[in-house]
């Protein structure tokens, strides 16, 4: 009896934690973080089910017990394979559901706005290319962290001349940016809750990553992969723009 | 029960067990101790009192522990010793010899691993999953990344050859030793268990080894297999070129994965066994449950890219492991169905055994169905290195594996001491940590839900994680009520082996035969699950002979 008391009682608790939220997710600023909260919804209601359903017959056998010595199996021969498939099914339908961006890679496009993001111990830099549209070239010897020069930008390359590097990620609302994601050191990994997505930045490679906002606003960046003693300070913010502000804010010096 | 005399330097497979009974006992104290502290402090952090560097090297600690030596050698080193050559029908292990050296060699491993923790410099602070470049470049990525880093990777390395040793012997005593009439599908669903256990065992330690020497070297002798060019770390310019730190999460991960199933899969076989002997009735569908068995070990070594998702793998390769670890939830949703089904509708013995069994079901079912989200790709990118994930394996592998290694302990103990435990208390320990379990990391989903990142030391920084405080506070508190209830299983434990009550000729009326009493048995008649017979005994021992 009792065990059968406890599974009740602890399912009811599960699912009431549920309407409680005790914490819960920021608000979606994104199409992809609309489609996540889309695709989130749908499984947490079909495992929800799935869990009070199995929660709760676990907790009747235990309750009902039996009488009959020897209980007959309590399903048939065919139970399982449907069983089975019945699960395939159900447990595909779910992968489908997040099927729309299978496969899809970031590439540079036209119209893309292009920022480069840099990640090292334990701190973001982010860099613009300046009104030539070019990036100029880096190099580790020229890593300055005190001189306002944490990626390396070679002094000598005239592209690099108007590069601008700052401490924040500002991007214009509605429109595609693509980050190229570096590290100089260790694995970092780019995350903002209300984008409902993270990529982990890895040394030797770069990483391209599309966003694309519609809700200016300001969003903290979070390294979210174990990269050292500094790893939960190392924050950053995404400052969102009106398309309009954010020119400004390029021309300005 | 005939006595085992009390031997240092034992081959009796008993004697094994106990070492490694007693060995996991110790880490799960230590392992327990480190995340008391680690949640103390991550939720009341007291002004300069630690720093983030001996957090982060506690919690390397208290994963490496419980995982490597808890949850992976209580269910087999322990219990798999104990039992299976007895459920086989045979005296001893295949080979004794190799056993004891097993066990030696993984206590040296253990020892290695505290000395790396006490090493100047601190111990490491890269995870038990250690991946490099933060694991390989030394002590300028952060204290303790020097002499500790290297010291874990060799008791990692000295773990691995432990395993794979206690992986042939498990799997050649199943393939020779089993008694005549023994057929391999009149194995009971533990033996099974056990043997595909150490069959994955053998697949992924053999890659984790070469792994572990891999960057041993890339860290001593200057290699580069994981390590690429052109990296600062602090202000050095590190002398490695053309590695690739990706190489090392695909090979960890092709550990990784069979791993945790290594961990539950000894539970599993388990909690069918236990279920169908309180339920006094057959499992309803025998050859399913070993199918199934088989199906998530085949599934479990191609599923190692979910912990890759978020890594820049090809986005192809995201979409494969996706699709085959959503399909590894059907196989767990035939065990599942035939757990509900054994007990369904049966007149069930609520002894302490039984109620781990129950508890185990549950957990699993909840543990289980969170990872049907992180296996959506789309979904994992948002959980990935959330407390979303914590949750999710601590309850599934964390707490379901724990309520298998209790069961087990309450109804093997006859076997390992000769007594009883006190089931009354086993009762009272069984229902306090099943609400505690629950009460720890259900909320636990929420501060993932809410996006709060894995590994951090402090909550301080980030404005967001201002409100998830109270909830992680909670947490705490349930984590020390949970820690203070197991003073009950340790109470219960050493008082029984020494003051239990001695224990009958097959003290819960099971069929299989480690409960025969003669260490070896002739010949085995029947298969494993001839309960719930009408008649005076409503059971039939495998090696019992005549009609039915
Ligand atoms: C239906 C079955 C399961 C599915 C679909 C599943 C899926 C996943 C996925 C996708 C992840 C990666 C999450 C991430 O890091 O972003 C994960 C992590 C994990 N799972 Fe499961 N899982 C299942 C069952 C299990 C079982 C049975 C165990 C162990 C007994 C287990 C133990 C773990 C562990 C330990 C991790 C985290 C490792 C780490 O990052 O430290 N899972 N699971
Ligand atoms: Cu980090
Ligand atoms: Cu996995």
């Amino acid at each position: 009896m009792l065990p059968g008391a406890v599974l009740v009682f602890l399912t009811a608790v599960c699912l009431l934690l549920f309407q409680v939220k005790p914490a819960w997710f920021p608000p979606a600023v994104s199409a992809g973080a609309y489609a996540f909260d889309l695709q989130f919804t749908r499984t947490l209601w079909i495992l929800g089910v799935l869990f009070a359903a199995a929660q709760l017959m676990l907790a009747w056998a235990v309750l009902r017990g039996g009488k009959k010595r020897r209980a007959s199996a309590p399903f048939g021969r065919f139970a399982e394979p449907v069983a089975a498939a019945g699960a395939c099914l159900l447990f595909l339908g779910l992968a489908a559901g997040g099927a729309s961006d299978w496969g899809k890679v970031a590439e540079r496009a036209p119209g893309k706005e292009i920022i480069e993001v840099y990640a090292h111990q334990f701190a973001w830099s982010f860099r613009y290319a300046g009104p030539d549209g070019k990036f100029g070239k880096t190099g580790l010897p020229f890593i300055n962290d005190a001189a306002g020069n944490p990626i390396g930008v070679d002094p000598k390359d005239p592209a690099g001349k108007d590069d601008r590097t700052t401490a924040t990620l500002r991007i214009p609302a509605g429109r595609d940016v693509l980050l190229l994601l570096h590290s100089r050191d260790v694995i970092h990994d780019f995350f903002v809750r209300e984008l409902r997505t993270k990529q982990d930045i890895v040394p030797g490679m770069e990483i391209p990553f599309d966003i694309h906002v519609d809700k200016p606003g300001e969003y903290e960046i979070a390294c979210a992969e174990l990269c050292g003693l500094g790893h939960s300070q190392m924050r950053s913010l995404l400052i969102v723009m009106e398309p309009e502000a954010y020119e400004r804010w390029k021309r300005s010096r | 029960m005939e006595e085992v005399p009390v031997k240092i330097f034992t081959t009796s497979h008993v004697g094994i067990a106990r070492q490694y009974f007693f060995l996991s006992l110790a880490a799960v104290l230590l392992g327990s101790v480190l995340s008391l502290y680690m949640r103390f402090h991550l939720t009341y952090p007291q002004k300069g009192e630690i720093t983030p560097e001996l957090y982060l090297s506690w919690l390397t600690l208290h994963g490496t522990v419980m995982v490597f030596f808890v949850l992976t050698l209580a269910p087999s080193g322990a219990f798999g010793n104990l039992v299976l050559p007895g459920q086989l029908g045979a005296k001893e292990m295949a080979f004794p010899v190799l056993n004891a050296w097993s066990f030696w060699v993984t206590l040296l491993s253990f020892l290695v691993l505290v000395a790396s923790f006490l090493a100047t410099g601190g111990g490491p602070l890269s995870g038990w999953t250690a991946y490099p470049p933060l694991s390989v470049v030394g002590a300028i990525a952060g204290p303790g990344e020097g002499l500790g880093q290297t010291l874990w990777f060799v008791s990692i390395a000295i773990f691995c050859v432990a395993q794979l040793l206690g992986a042939i012997n498990f799997i050649v005593t199943v393939t020779d030793l089993r008694a005549p009439g023994m057929t391999l599908l009149r194995m009971p669903l533990t033996c099974w268990s056990w043997f595909v256990t150490a069959v994955l065992s053998l697949l992924s330690f053999a890659v984790l080894l070469p792994a572990g020497i891999l960057i041993l070297m890339d860290r001593l002798v200057g290699t580069s297999f994981f390590v690429p060019g052109g990296l600062l770390v602090g202000d050095m310019v590190i002398q490695h070129e053309g590695g690739s730190p990706l190489l090392w999460q695909h090979l960890f991960w092709f550990f990784g994965h069979p791993e945790v199933y290594i961990a539950i899969l000894p539970g599993m076989g388990l909690v069918s066994h236990l279920l169908a002997t309180f339920a006094r009735r057959p499992v309803p569908g025998y050859r399913a449950m070993v199918w199934s068995t088989v199906a998530i070990a085949v599934l479990g070594m191609v599923v190692w890219g979910h912990h890759m998702f978020t890594s820049g793998l090809n986005p192809y390769s995201v979409m494969a492991f996706s699709v085959l670890t959503m399909v590894i939830g059907v196989p767990s949703t035939v065990k599942t169905l035939n757990w509900i089904g054994t007990v369904w509708g049966a007149k069930l013995r609520l002894n302490a055994p039984m109620l781990y069994c129950l508890g185990f079901v549950s957990i699993f079912v909840t543990g289980g169905l969170s990872g049907l989200v992180l296996g959506q790709a789309q979904l994992d990118t948002y959980f990935h290195d959330t407390y979303f994930v914590v949750a999710h394996f601590h309850l599934i592998m964390g707490v379901a594996a724990l309520f298998g290694i209790f069961a087990a302990t309450h109804y093997w103990f006859p076997l390992l001491f000769g007594r009883m435990m006190n089931d009354t208390l086993g009762k009272w320990h069984f229902y306090l940590t099943f609400v505690g379990a629950y009460a720890m990391f259900l909320p636990m989903h929420f501060a993932g839900f809410a996006g709060n990142p894995r590994r951090y030391a402090d909550f301080t920084t980030f404005t967001f994680l201002g409100q998830v405080l109270t909830l992680q506070k909670g947490i705490t508190h349930a984590a020390f009520f949970t820690g203070a209830v197991q003073l009950l299983f340790l109470y219960n434990l050493f008082h029984s082996i020494s003051r239990g009550v001695k224990a009958k000729q097959n003290p819960w009326e099971s069929t299989s035969i480690e409960w025969a009493g003669e260490p070896a048995v002739a010949e085995i008649f029947r298969g494993p699950y001839e309960l719930g017979l009408y008649g005076e005994r409503d059971y039939r021992m495998q090696n019992e002979g005549g009609e039915e």
